[in-house]
């Protein structure tokens, strides 16, 4: 029937570009990370070359903190700004969710103006201490940097859920006479979880495969995408770079499929 | 007792959290227009900053912005068919093709671009053209402009639209037009702005495809926090949040919007 | 009685012939081989309770849905099996009426004739003739999203007449309003189709509606015509218990018959009832109405359980026994109380009896 042609038109241009786009050019990569001199042991270098295997370690770390970290400040806020009418109340939201259209290259500049060698932070301790306390440049600055790009994004998805949080049910838990913290466990944070393992899986995800805040930070901490970029660009070892990227790929889409299945289920109660 | 301690506890935390958003942001602003940031205030503000971002960079900013509606062309005319198309189909196909071409959110953006240049790296026209950036974001963003238009068809009854359309006389293409496009409107702007918003800012797969001759705002800025002194950074900085702003705003204009027709 | 009888004055409409239409989903055949014949400007209403097929029934009609085998429908003798429903000249009122939020309610009337190509301003002399003919024309400029729940019902409506369809197909028009609306609505839409004398295929689960409105009735259960009759017919002389359940309150008493008179079973009757036929043991079957209260010794006598008040009529659950209690529609104007003893008789005519079903 006509209608039949009409929807393989409306589907062809998505299929030819996701082909020819991302399809090919995985396979691709695929292809590389095995042709290399080292062929398939690329990917037991990972594990095994203590360069890999620390940078592997350092940014898994670096981003399950940064999980951890992010999810806790943004459900309290999304709990305190949830059912909280007050003037400015949308100003507020927007300066929050603000920073999520930065790219990880401005994101590491905020950074370091908050605590690089001309940083508030520093030029604050200066004048009351006499010493320029500098964190930028540390983990501990990567870290700010991840949690600056993470917060507006898993804030919305869990303020969204909490706006959504049936008040009476609270009220309820409070008149069989469950404290702050009771109400939590028993009420709050189960309804808020399938969105905070969305968010908290799309936040892990990212952390992993954040580039531009690192590059701008320049640490000495070779997180994995920055090892993806030194092994293709500077070592010129596009197998051992494909390799790796292939690695990192593989554990943010298990991250977020295995966190999307818990999401559903935790709907489906 | 309890619950007031509880509540003061989320509004300092809430406070705290805006704080650290905000200030470097304002820094950014501050030092952008302030004639020297190591000398403070009393050195008075100057656009001079401004102006020599101009003369080093306007290039980027024009190329981010054609990259940006290059981009936004293609994910119109690729991802709103192609969602209407996955939404009549359903079933475990439509999944299957959601979940491929919503990779790129997943796969670090990196890997992706490495992909690309291995596959394409070749082609040396094409390699070294603003063509390759924009593949790279077509490819990245294409994802939030299905999800967008899929949204929205999920809460019209595009099935009975259809239907009605069709027992009129209008044929299938006639019924696209007619019918379901005006009506996936809302999606499609709001997937549109988020297309913008992310083409403009994408840094981690343009620093892998750019060439000297096709570099975006983002790699201008990654080029001038390198190089430049502070002042120039901050004024480039602002260039940055001078584009984006409007299209943030139109974001939020839209959501309330639609947020206002699902509950009338 | 099987003719069907149109009483409209112009015939605007094809006529519908199925043959061994069948539709079967996963496995499930939701429609049985269907033969149906609709003359040219006749309403047939498709009746019976969700999941009894008569909307799949009405969607192969309309071309949306396609059936197993090659079947066959025709209209005026012309098959349009394999023509789709935007060639098949179908005009079609959907349950949720399927406007178009993006067009005002003129615009939604003539999107058919702007597909067809009329010209602009015969096209907005058309809509503006059907926008009265169903009391819009002030709302002409409304978005849909801005006029009321009938306002949309006859804009629907409206919409599918504009292009003169060769058939009208109708499918549970009224469900999404409120009952008073309802209740208008249902004799508007009806005096409207017979005005306009189009071919109707017109689907609900409502009795009172399908009697309101069509000319013949089709009772539908399990994917299966049942019977196809005029309202009347259906009524009074449904052919198994199904009908007659579904389309109103049913009275069954167990008795024998001896020598033509009816002996019920149970309870202090003095019961003489004549339904003729042979001796046998039966049940038999009367609506509330058909029961008249008798001055002195009547046929049967029963205790009061409970009275509703209706208005015109009361209804009364009468116990005859305690395994025996009827449903009685009486006039209004005496009143009674439970424990009261009536007694009362049974118009022999309105008095039905089924034979098991096998």
């Amino acid at each position: 029937m006509t209608s039949k042609r009409f929807d393989l038109l409306l589907i062809l241009p998505l299929a030819i570009f996701t082909l020819a786009f991302l399809i090919l050019p995985l396979a691709r990569l695929a292809v590389e990370a095995g042709s290399g001199p080292g062929g398939l042991a690329n990917f037991v270098a990972i594990l095994t070359e203590a360069r890999f295997r620390n940078s592997l370690f350092v940014t898994l770390i670096l981003a399950v903190v940064t999980t951890v970290a992010t999810l806790t400040v943004a459900t309290i806020a999304a709990q305190t700004l949830a059912n909280r009418k007050f003037l400015g109340r949308g100003l507020l939201l927007s300066l929050l969710t603000f920073p999520l259209a930065f790219p990880g290259v401005v994101v590491g500049f905020m950074i370091i103006l908050f605590g690089g060698r001309l940083g508030l932070v520093g030029g604050v301790t200066k004048s009351l201490f006499g010493t320029n306390v500098i964190f930028a440049y540390s983990l501990f600055g990567l870290f700010l940097g991840y949690l600056y790009f993470s917060v507006p994004r898993v804030l919305l998805t869990i303020l969204a859920a909490a706006e959504k949080l049936d008040p009476s049910l609270v009220e309820a838990a409070r008149s069989l006479g469950a404290g702050p913290f009771a109400i939590q466990r028993d009420v709050v944070l189960p309804a808020l979880f399938p969105a905070m393992y969305t968010a908290g899986a799309l936040c892990f995800a990212t952390a992993m495969g954040a580039f531009g805040t690192a590059f701008t930070l320049a640490t000495n901490i070779d997180v994995v995408p920055m090892l993806i970029y030194t092994e293709f660009t500077l070592a010129t070892n596009a197998s051992m770079a494909a390799a790796i990227s292939i690695a990192l790929g593989l554990i943010t889409w298990v991250t977020l499929a295995i966190a999307r299945s818990h999401a559903m289920r935790g709907e489906g109660v | 007792m309890h619950r007031r301690w509880t509540s003061l506890a989320g509004i300092v935390v809430t406070a705290l959290l805006t704080l650290f958003l905000v200030i470097p942001v304002l820094l950014s602003v501050y030092a952008g227009l302030t004639v020297s940031y190591a000398r403070g205030m009393s050195a008075g503000f100057t656009l001079d900053w401004v102006r020599q971002v101009w003369e080093l960079y306007s290039e980027t900013v024009w190329r981010s912005l054609a990259v940006a509606l290059l981009t936004l062309m293609l994910t119109l005319l690729i991802g709103v068919p192609g969602a209407y198309a996955l939404v009549r189909r359903g079933g475990r196909f439509a999944r299957v093709v959601e979940e491929i071409v919503t990779l790129p959110v997943a796969v670090p953006g990196l890997a992706l671009a490495l992909a690309l240049i291995l596959s394409y790296g070749n082609l040396g026209i094409f390699r070294q053209s603003t063509l390759f950036v924009v593949v790279g974001h077509v490819l990245f963003t294409l994802p939030f402009m299905m999800r967008a238009v899929i949204a929205v068809l999920e809460t019209i009854d595009w099935r009975t639209l259809d239907e009605g359309a069709a027992s009129l006389g209008a044929p299938a293409w006639r019924r696209f037009i007619d019918v379901i496009l005006p009506n996936v409107r809302p999606g499609v702007v709001a997937g549109a702005l988020t297309v913008l918003t992310l083409s403009i800012g994408e840094f981690n797969l343009t620093w892998m495809l750019h060439t000297p001759m096709t570099k975006t705002l983002p790699v201008g800025l990654a080029d001038a926090y390198a190089s430049m002194r502070l002042e120039i950074a901050s004024a480039y900085t602002l260039v940055f949040l001078i584009m984006i702003i409007p299209l943030l705003i139109g974001i939020q204009l839209v959501a309330g919007l639609t947020e206002k027709r699902m509950t009338s | 009685m099987n003719s069907p009888n149109p009483t409209a004055a112009v015939r605007n409409g094809s006529s519908i012939t199925t043959r061994g239409l069948t539709k079967t989903f996963n496995g499930h055949r939701v429609l049985q081989p269907t033969d149906l014949e609709i003359a040219a400007g006749e309403i047939l209403v498709l009746l019976g309770p969700s999941g009894c097929g008569k909307t799949t029934l009405l969607r192969l009609i309309a071309g949306l849905e396609q059936s197993d085998g090659p079947d066959m429908i025709r209209f005026d003798g012309e098959d349009v099996s394999a023509v789709p429903i935007e060639k098949r000249d179908v005009g079609m009122v959907f349950q949720s009426y399927a406007l178009f939020p993006n067009m005002t309610v003129a615009e939604n009337v003539g999107y058919g004739l702007k597909i067809r190509k009329m010209p602009r301003a015969q096209r907005e002399e058309e809509t503006k003739r059907l926008l009265a003919l169903v009391g819009l024309e002030e709302y002409a400029g409304r978005r849909i999203s801005a006029v009321s729940g009938g306002q949309r019902q006859r804009t629907a409506l409206a919409r599918a007449l504009a292009i003169k369809p060769r058939v009208l197909l109708l499918d549970e028009p009224l469900a999404a309003l409120d009952a008073v609306l309802r209740e208008r609505l249902r004799v508007e839409i009806g005096l409207l189709l017979r005005e306009f004398g189009i071919t109707a295929v017109y689907v609900t689960h409502d009795q009172a509606e399908a009697m309101a409105i069509g000319d013949r009735i089709a009772v539908m259960q399990r994917g299966r015509i049942v019977q196809i009759d005029a309202p009347r017919e259906i009524y009074h002389r449904p052919i198994n218990d199904f009908v007659a359940d579904f389309v109103g309150t049913m009275n069954r008493v167990r008795g024998s018959v001896r020598a033509g008179a009816l002996i019920l079973d149970a309870g202090e009757t003095t019961a003489r009832i004549a339904v003729g036929g042979p001796d046998r043991e039966t049940t038999l079957c009367f609506r509330p109405e058909a029961a008249r209260l008798a001055v002195d010794g009547g046929a049967v006598r029963a205790r009061i359980r409970a009275t509703t008040f209706f208005g015109a009529t009361q209804r009364l659950v009468a116990e005859v026994s305690p395994e025996c209690q009827l449903q009685l529609d009486l006039p209004s104007n005496q009143s009674f109380v439970p424990g009261q003893i009536i007694s009362f008789d049974i118009d022999p005519a309105a008095i039905l009896e089924f034979k098991p079903e096998s």
